[in-house]
């Protein structure tokens, strides 16, 4: 198991490294001239060739190339044109509203939809069935700041439960944190739970039609042991799988819901980058987001060995 | 065999008496599906007398594994149901039994072993857990306990290092060693009737008689009756007292093994042993080795309602009245039953 690791952690790295080449190339894939493109539009000569300069851009290509990586190896991931400050400090500002944002979502997601998919499997073909599967349908379709402008407008305006808006951080907290990523959560976590019900109810159903599941009720086990006990571990490997693939999406996708519900996180930073062409800042992004879904995709391999045994590395 | 020895005492056909554990009577289990509704079992009836092993017998698709089933009221719902007759255990209406009544007995007083050892086990519990959790649930036995009690199973069921074995997941067992647990499971709570749809079927042909010894050897220490559903002739004149063959939904025939060797009535029951050597090449244990023969004609559609007799269709026997009226299972002798309307010209027929 180990040794399963320490290879799949070596096998990032070639991943990695070609992650970095297509961060560090996209600004010279740009067409015309990158200190130009990150200057601006209205730029003078002067503007430009200071950006050139402070950028490093006016060395060669392959010097450059080794700078960043350099830089990348020693967690440098660069420094805002703009704001003058390291890309790492401001991921480090923005990182815990998008964290707890993430993490919340999916908490939602997972805590709601895999009891609903159960029971759909379990009352397959039956009202409670089409009544889950027609939420998760709606999940879907619905956009995301619909769903959020919706909750506001019924949590935050009318019933005055929820704040409208804004992020409290944990520091001022935990209670004013939570209620500040109640509404954020549910808007963003709707389509999550679509996606969960969904997989939960269609591993259950398959699960459910197994021989030893017969074997469970043969040996007088209650329905709610044989569905949470017999089936859902057996159900569990597709289930964390979309689980692990919704956190890795989750961390970079949090984009339009911080602005919904106007919270300072990775989303926002992101959005400000690109319209400001803070290439520094997007490339340290890119690379980030990288690393967390290869995480995540080692993590939910690991995972199976904990819900399938015969699975073994 | 002492199961043929045993069989010849074997008491004529009786109403249900105090011998009696368990009783069918005209069982109807339909499946509904889009082409119409399936008459998997049509009007079965049978007993089961304490300690007894009673083996059921009949082509594939007959109806045995529904019959089983339906007993512990397993039939997938949604599918089908049990829409009709009676199931008596011990004097308790089974049909009727609220569901958490019925899981009481499930598992408890009476026990299924099922026809496939590769997957009846759940594979990502251990076979310790898998045992453990009927001690658990009807015996009130805690962790520590069960899991004991589980190891000793292990050890009962002849598992070599139990203790071992108790934390292995079913992949890491052979099919043997699989339906050793499953027997396992479901004599944990001594129960009094054991239902084994064909525990042998998919093993390989050397396990087949031990798995088989064994079931027989522990129910003999337990005095539990079996109802023992094969399709092997062979184990039917080993292990049983008495025979049903099956047909279609329905009941056949009905005899003491011996009787039913000697003398069968039904033209599908000798159908069935026609190509049976009389004796192996060998000459050794038994006479009528092997599996059911093949019957010329296909087994009919169960998704019509049949008339006469289900049989008459693939029968060189059947008259008029075979394929307008259903014959009733008449007696032929002390212990003997067929539904047949020409069983005395096919008594006079010589085999
Ligand atoms: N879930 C189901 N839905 C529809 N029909 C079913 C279902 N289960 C069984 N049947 C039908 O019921 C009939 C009896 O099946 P059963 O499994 O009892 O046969 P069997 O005698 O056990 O055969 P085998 O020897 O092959 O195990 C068959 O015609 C089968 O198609
Ligand atoms: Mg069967």
């Amino acid at each position: 198991m180990t040794a399963y690791i320490i290879r799949r952690l070596l096998a990032t790295i070639p991943v990695m490294i070609v992650v970095a080449l297509f961060v560090f190339f996209l600004l010279h894939l740009t067409p015309g001239d990158p200190a130009a493109v990150i200057a601006g539009d209205d730029a003078t000569p002067t503007e430009i060739e200071g950006v050139r300069r402070k950028l490093g851009l006016d060395r060669p290509v392959w010097e450059q190339f080794g700078i960043y990586v350099w830089g990348l190896l020693n967690g440098d991931l660069g420094t805002s044109i703009f704001s003058n400050l390291p890309v790492t400090t401001l991921v480090a500002q923005r990182l815990e509203p998008s964290l707890v944002l993430a993490l919340s979502t999916l908490l939602v997601a997972v805590v709601f939809a895999i009891p609903m998919g159960v029971v759909a499997a379990w009352k397959a073909r039956t009202a409670v069935d089409r009544i889950v599967m027609g939420f998760s349908v709606i999940g879907f379709a619905v956009p995301v700041f619909l769903v959020g402008y919706l909750l506001i407008y019924v949590f935050a305006i009318e019933l005055r439960w929820l704040p409208v808006q804004g992020y409290r951080p944990l520091s001022q907290g935990i209670d004013q944190t939570a209620r500040s990523i109640v509404l954020p959560a549910f808007a963003l976590g709707m389509v999550y739970m679509a996606l969960i019900a969904r997989i939960t109810r269609a591993s259950m159903l398959e699960v459910l039609s197994e021989d030893y599941i017969r074997t469970a009720h043969a040996k007088g086990v209650a329905t709610r042991s044989v569905l949470l006990r017999h089936a859902l571990k057996n159900a569990a490997v597709p289930i964390v799988t979309v689980i692990g693939i919704g956190l890795a999406l989750l961390i970079s996708g949090v984009v339009i819901t911080e602005t919904v519900f106007n919270i300072p996180g990775l989303g926002r930073l992101t959005v400000d980058a690109i319209l400001k062409r803070d290439y520094p800042i997007i490339q340290g992004l890119i690379i980030l987001f990288a690393g967390v879904k290869v995480m995540v995709n080692l993590m939910i391999d690991i995972s199976y060995t904990f819900f399938d045994p015969r699975i073994r590395y | 065999m002492t199961a043929l020895a045993t069989a010849t005492a074997a008491p004529a056909a009786a109403p249900a008496s105090s011998d009696t554990i368990l009783s069918v009577r005209d069982l109807r289990t339909q499946f509904f599906t889009r082409d119409g509704v399936v008459r998997a079992v049509d009007g079965v009836s049978f007993d089961l007398k304490r300690g007894e092993t009673l083996c059921i017998v009949g082509e594939s698709g007959c109806g045995k594994s529904v019959t089983a089933l339906s007993i512990l009221r397993l039939i997938p719902r949604g599918a089908g149901r049990i829409v009709g007759g009676s199931i008596k255990f011990e004097g308790t209406e089974l049909t009727t039994l609220p569901e958490d009544q019925m899981r009481k007995i499930r598992g408890n007083r009476i026990s299924m072993i099922f026809q496939e050892p590769m997957t009846s086990l759940n594979p990502v519990l251990t076979v310790g857990a898998q045992i453990a959790e009927s001690l658990h649930i009807h015996q009130g036995l805690d962790r520590r306990a069960a899991w004991d009690r589980a190891v000793e199973m292990l050890s009962i069921v002849r598992i070599a290092d139990p203790k071992r074995r108790a934390g292995e997941y079913p992949h890491q067992l052979s099919g043997g060693m699989r339906q050793r647990v499953m027997i396992a499971i479901a004599l944990a709570c001594n129960p009094k009737v054991l239902i084994a749809d064909e525990p042998t079927t998919a093993l390989d042909v050397t396990i087949q008689a031990q798995i088989l010894n064994l079931m027989l050897e522990l129910k003999e220490r337990l005095g539990t009756a079996i109802v023992l559903i094969t399709h092997d002739l062979g184990v039917v004149a080993e292990t049983a007292q008495r025979v049903i063959v099956m047909y279609a939904g329905r009941k056949a025939e009905e005899a003491s093994v011996e009787e039913l060797f000697r003398n069968p009535i039904h033209p599908y029951t000798r159908g069935l042993m026609g190509s049976i050597p009389r004796r192996t090449a060998t000459g050794r244990r038994s006479n009528i080795r092997g599996r059911l023969q093949e019957i010329s004609g296909i087994v009919p559609s169960l998704r019509e309602e049949i008339p006469g007799c289900a049989f008459a269709p693939r029968c060189s026997y059947a008259v008029d009245r075979c394929r307008t009226e259903q014959p009733p299972l008449d007696p032929h002798g002390p212990y003997h039953l067929a539904a047949c309307w020409e069983a005395a010209r096919v008594a006079a027929t010589p085999r």
